[in-house]
């Protein structure tokens, strides 16, 4: 079979076309999206809503919940606000969008709160987000608010995150519409404060929620969600951009799967039998790491690389998530995702994981995972065991941290001696004590072994009989097993809250970075500007120095951006070519030359590398998986930055050359059309001399004299407009005479203003003006030329000079008694090929944009108005400084 | 007006032939002999071996830039050049008219115009026929005396005014640069001060030309120079 270059699937093509017919007809949708209520979308919107009726649209408020938030209400001031439809439901009276009358009004721009809201019953639509639809079907364009938790794909995550079930979604596939996407964003402690200041619920409401939804953690995993949300959306539109255009791979099936990614060797088989099934199945898959709440040794953080890179080469979606219940995090990550299947590897060790809470690994996915379907499959090689589980790493903590736990036992034995013998059960509880205190501040494993140590030395010390661990008293028998289980249990729990909140500050950290550089790439005017953000950004979230190499046209060789913090020797650039060739990371912490100073990571886009991402971190520091992930979605987002910059800058230069090829077209065909009338006059002119009287031959005469004049102006004014445009134009001013130079221009065109009276006046005692005198005189004939041609026969011409602001500036005017320009013309009118709309004689419409090219040129200026009384007004000023008077005699 | 006896030989180098016919019938017209080269280099020759009364030299020639033909021509005679060039070539023209050129006619030229600039380079050539008088409308020059009148009144010049006047007498006619009359009036220091040469003539106007906003006489030569007038 011969494999033929990929070309456009014909029924993609088709449902483009029809999307984007629809789309002609249908209105604009912009939604304004935020984590949670209170972030500001109403304000956000209505402020959007004030922009554009400032902007002469017009703007129908349809519903907007104010809660009363008197800022937002300020903001309702000018616009029309549809009065609320009252609907009777059993008691109560309800106030809904009155769609009819709304329907009936046919704004341009129709604003909408709420999308997800669910209308009462007897409505038209059960749902707001309908009578959103039918309002875009008719044309209007809609703006609108929604929350993260309101969106049908992500309200698991949400119930995740904030136990609280949601039962009014908006299905993903309305979002698709949306031509815009706002994300409406404030910090989880602004958040919280205008909250306290009661500028989201009022009274009681506002405590109860402080405790409830709005838990500082909750909101940072809202944040992270609405981020996410919105960048994905960025990045698929950028897709879309080109999904009609040859896609390899057409997703046949609404499937997608998910592969659990540890560091055991085992996982990379799991990986491989994943990409399998997935491309048997035509399906996306996704590899997901759980990391641990401790980092992973160097030697497991290496194989866990390799894996995860393996994944990404096989082509999946590498995500890394963090949480203690390995299982929790893989089902929640399926959910986010779309996830259809699960893989997870067939474990081999844990027997005693049977008798954990909730069973094995593949137990509690199951449990969780709904109608997930999950595949275990088995280990094909005999290896270690698999890592998922935490507990190893978890205990394995610094030997530091085990020394305190020894002094601090040791200590407190000693202090025990200093009691009285029957006080060993006060220092029973001081050791309690001790344990907890020691929990706050080591890890999972030293608790463990501070519990188990002070026990043992309490029961060996202190409790009678001394230096035995036999205990007489069955009550101390019983309270010694009730300290060991308290202890054992009290330390754990507290050094595991311990840990996620050390993880949630992480992952605020991260969504904090990540929400800063969407903004600062989102602010950015040029793309330096955003790669410079950029790099300053990661710069000083990792403690790193960083460096950015850009492909020269998107696919050139490499060049360094100014921007970067390090320069790259040879040795650094041929790493960093290597991974943009290869599209991998490569250089220190991965497995390609791994010697080298710098990490490099390449920017991807679709199917090729527009540049490489450099970082150089401190010798002794290291790179954590989470540290890597946020750099890989570091990457991303430059990457988007710059194909966006290339997609732009191509659309540019199409427009450039559209206007240049329109510009070529009106030259030749006017130009052809202002040679070929006066050669045409020249040669019946000469045809008839042969056989003309006197009379008719001195006639004849004057018109090839008329035509030949015309054609050599004509030829003037393109040679003069070449120097323009080629910049080799250099003005050489020199002492000039005022009077020299308006005699002159009137010397140049005295025969084609021999229609029209001419009334000069220029004093006579000017002192001489440095100008360039030829460009002048030019200057001063294309205006006079303008008038005598665009003015009837036997209107007076006007032309005065002098000095002005005094004696700073030379002035010249021309004043005709002609039509004027129309107002809309002033703008063009100094522009190539631009003409009057009263076009007497033809002529290129070059002579305004010469005159204008060669003023400006001097330092000068040129000003169009009107004439008083009728008739247009061009003045040229040309800065003056006043010349010595000469040396008397 | 009555043909000479021995009428000027003119010497036409140009490129194109069409100029080079049209200069043969309206010079042939007025009774001068015509000769013709196409290159600069057959020019050079035929002005070598026969040298001509005057030569009209195009500034635009395929092998040698016109600028250096004068320079060469220079380096072994006086013969007076007439340059033809294009409008757009003003450095060219001063170049040239520094190089040792008598004076420039601009493309596309009339007739009459090139008779006037050939009458006028060819006086040139005979400075014993200088009169001692010239006239020029109602003004008199008498440059035996030193003594401009006006319609018959004297009128009084400073000394540098008079020198600018006497400059353009002595070329008049024909383009006299606004170096060549700062070198000739104030020295080779002096070619940079050219707004002392715009106030003196300014001044020169208003005690010769009846209305000195529109010289009749003392004209200026966009960007290179001045001219008298005087026919």
């Amino acid at each position: 079979m011969t494999s033929e270059p990929a070309r456009p699937d014909p029924d993609l093509l088709l449902a483009a076309l029809h999307e984007q017919e629809v789309r002609a007809h249908r209105g604009r949708l912009k939604v304004f999206l935020g984590m949670c209520p209170g972030v500001g979308k109403t304000y956000a919107m209505l402020r959007a809503a004030q922009q554009e009726r400032v902007g002469g649209t017009q703007v129908v408020v349809g519903i907007v919940e104010t809660h009363g938030r008197s800022e937002t209400q300020a903001l309702l001031e000018g616009l029309t606000v549809l009065p609320r439809r009252a609907v009777r439901h059993r008691e109560a009276t309800l106030e809904e969008l009155d769609l009819e009358a709304l329907r009936a009004l046919r704004p341009e721009l129709a604003v909408i709160d709420e999308l997800a809201h669910t209308n009462a019953p007897g409505s038209r639509h059960a749902k707001r987000w309908q009578d959103v639809l039918e309002l875009l079907e008719a044309g209007s364009n809609v703006l609108t608010t929604l929350n993260i938790q309101h969106v049908e794909s992500r309200a698991d995550a949400v119930r995740q995150i904030t136990g609280a079930t949601q039962h009014e979604t908006v299905p993903d596939s309305l979002l698709d519409l949306a031509d815009e996407l706002e994300l409406v964003d404030v910090t989880p402690e602004n958040l919280r404060e205008r909250l306290r200041d009661g500028k989201v619920y009022l009274g009681e409401r506002a405590a109860a929620a402080e405790e409830g939804f709005f838990q500082e953690s909750h909101l940072t995993a809202l944040r992270e969600l609405a981020l996410r949300f919105t960048a994905e959306r960025v990045d698929r539109q950028l897709r879309a951009l080109r999904a009609p255009m040859a896609k390899q791979t057409v997703w046949r099936s609404g499937e997608r799967l998910l592969v659990a990614v540890g560091s055991s060797p085992f996982s990379t088989q799991l990986v491989r039998w994943t990409r399998r099934l997935a491309a048997a199945q035509g399906a996306p898959w996704i590899a997901v790491h759980v990391e641990p709440l401790s980092p992973p040794a160097p030697e497991e953080q290496k194989r866990l690389d390799r894996n995860l890179a393996l994944a990404r080469e096989l082509g999946a979606e590498v995500l890394v998530t963090q949480d203690t219940d390995m299982a929790a995090a893989l089902v929640r990550t399926a959910l986010q995702h779309n996830a259809t299947q699960i893989v997870l590897g067939k474990p081999r060790h844990a027997w005693w994981s049977r008798f954990l809470p909730g069973g094995s690994l593949v137990d509690r996915v199951i449990q969780r995972g709904g109608n997930i379907d999950v595949y275990v499959v088995p280990a094909e090689t005999a290896g270690p065991p698999l890592t998922f589980d935490s507990i190893d790493h978890e205990l394995r903590s610094s030997a530091a941290e085990y020394g305190w736990v020894a002094g601090t036992v040791a200590g407190l034995t000693l202090a025990a001696q200093l009691l009285p013998q029957n006080y060993y059960l006060a220092a029973g509880l001081v050791f309690l004590l001790a344990v907890i205190l020691l929990s706050l501040k080591v890890g999972r494993g030293p608790v463990l072994a501070a519990g188990i140590l002070s026990a043992l030395t309490w029961n060996f010390l202190l409790i009678p009989p001394r230096f035995t661990f036999h205990i007489e008293k069955i009550e101390d028998g019983l309270l010694f097993g009730t300290y060991f289980v308290v202890a054992l249990v009290a330390g754990q729990l507290t050094a595991r809250i311990r840990a996620q909140a050390l993880a949630e500050r992480r992952r605020e950290g991260r969504a904090t970075a990540l929400f800063n550089l969407t903004r600062a790439l989102a602010e950015a005017r040029t793309l330096d500007e955003a790669v410079f953000a950029a790099l300053r950004q990661a710069d000083s979230h990792f403690g790193a120095r960083t460096a950015l190499l850009l492909a020269e046209d998107g696919s050139g060789p490499l060049h360094p951006h100014f921007a970067g913090s390090f320069a790259l020797d040879d040795k650094e650039r041929a790493v960093a070519e290597w991974s943009c060739r290869h599209r991998r990371g490569a250089g220190r912490f991965t497995d390609t030359l791994p010697a080298s100073a710098g990490f490099y990571l390449p920017l991807v886009r679709e199917d090729r590398s527009v540049g490489v991402l450099g970082v150089v971190v401190p010798r002794e520091a290291s790179l954590t998986l989470a540290q890597r992930d946020l750099l890989e979605a570091f990457a991303r987002q430059l990457a988007m930055s710059v194909e966006r910059d290339h997609l732009q800058a191509a659309g540019e230069r199409e427009k450039l050359l559209a206007e240049s090829e329109r510009l070529h077209r009106t030259l030749l065909d006017s130009v052809s059309h202002e040679l070929r009338t006066p050669l045409s006059v020249i040669t019946s002119a000469v045809e008839n001399l042969g056989t003309a009287d006197a009379a008719l031959r001195e006639s004849l005469t004057g018109e090839i004299r008329t035509a030949a004049r015309r054609l050599n102006r004509l030829v003037g004014n393109l040679l003069d407009q070449t120097r323009l445009e080629s910049g080799v134009l250099r003005p050489r001013p020199d002492w000039c005479d005022i009077q020299d130079l308006v005699n002159a221009a009137l010397d140049d065109v005295r025969d084609t203003l021999a229609g029209h009276p001419l009334e000069v006046s220029v004093p006579g005692d000017l002192p001489p003006v440095r100008a360039d005198f030829t460009l002048t005189v030019q200057a001063l004939a294309n205006l006079l030329l303008n008038a005598a041609l665009h003015t009837p026969a036997a209107t007076p011409v006007f032309v005065s000079a002098g000095l002005e602001r005094g004696g700073q500036r030379v002035y010249f005017v021309v004043a005709d008694r002609g039509p004027g320009f129309p107002a809309r013309m002033k703008d063009r009118l100094f522009k190539k090929f631009e003409q009057g709309d009263v076009t007497r004689a033809g002529g290129l419409g070059l002579g305004l944009s010469i005159v204008r090219g060669f003023v400006l040129a001097q330092g000068g200026e040129i000003v169009v108005g009107e004439n008083p009384g009728g008739g247009a007004v061009f003045t040229i000023y040309l800065p003056h400084t006043p010349p010595q008077t000469p040396p008397s005699e | 007006m009555s043909k000479p006896v021995h009428p000027p030989a003119l010497l036409v180098i140009d490129d194109e032939v069409q100029i080079r016919r049209l200069l043969r019938v309206t010079l042939e017209s007025e009774g001068y002999r015509v000769r013709e080269a196409e290159t600069a280099q057959l020019g050079l020759a035929e002005a070598a071996q026969q040298p001509p009364d005057g030569i009209i030299l195009d500034l635009g020639l395929p092998d040698m830039d016109g600028t250096m033909v004068i320079k060469r021509l220079r380096e072994w005679s006086g013969i007076p050049v007439l340059i033809l060039s294009v409008r757009d070539s003003e450095e060219d023209k001063i170049a040239a008219l520094d190089a040792g050129a008598d004076d420039y006619l601009t493309k596309p030229f009339g007739g009459r115009e090139l008779l006037a600039r050939v009458r006028a380079i060819l006086r040139r050539a005979q400075p014993a026929n200088e009169p001692a008088v010239v006239r020029m409308g109602d003004i008199e020059i008498d440059q035996a005396a030193r003594v401009v009148r006006r319609e018959g009144r004297e009128v009084r010049l400073t000394a540098k005014e008079y020198g600018l006047l006497r400059i353009l007498v002595q070329y008049r006619g024909k383009v006299v640069t606004h170096r060549q009359i700062l070198r000739e009036l104030w020295g080779p220091n002096a070619e940079d001060s050219t707004h002392y040469l715009r106030v003196h003539m300014t001044h020169l106007r208003q005690k010769l030309e009846a209305d000195p906003h529109v010289p009749r006489f003392l004209r200026t030569d966009s960007g290179i120079g001045y001219r008298l007038v005087v026919e």
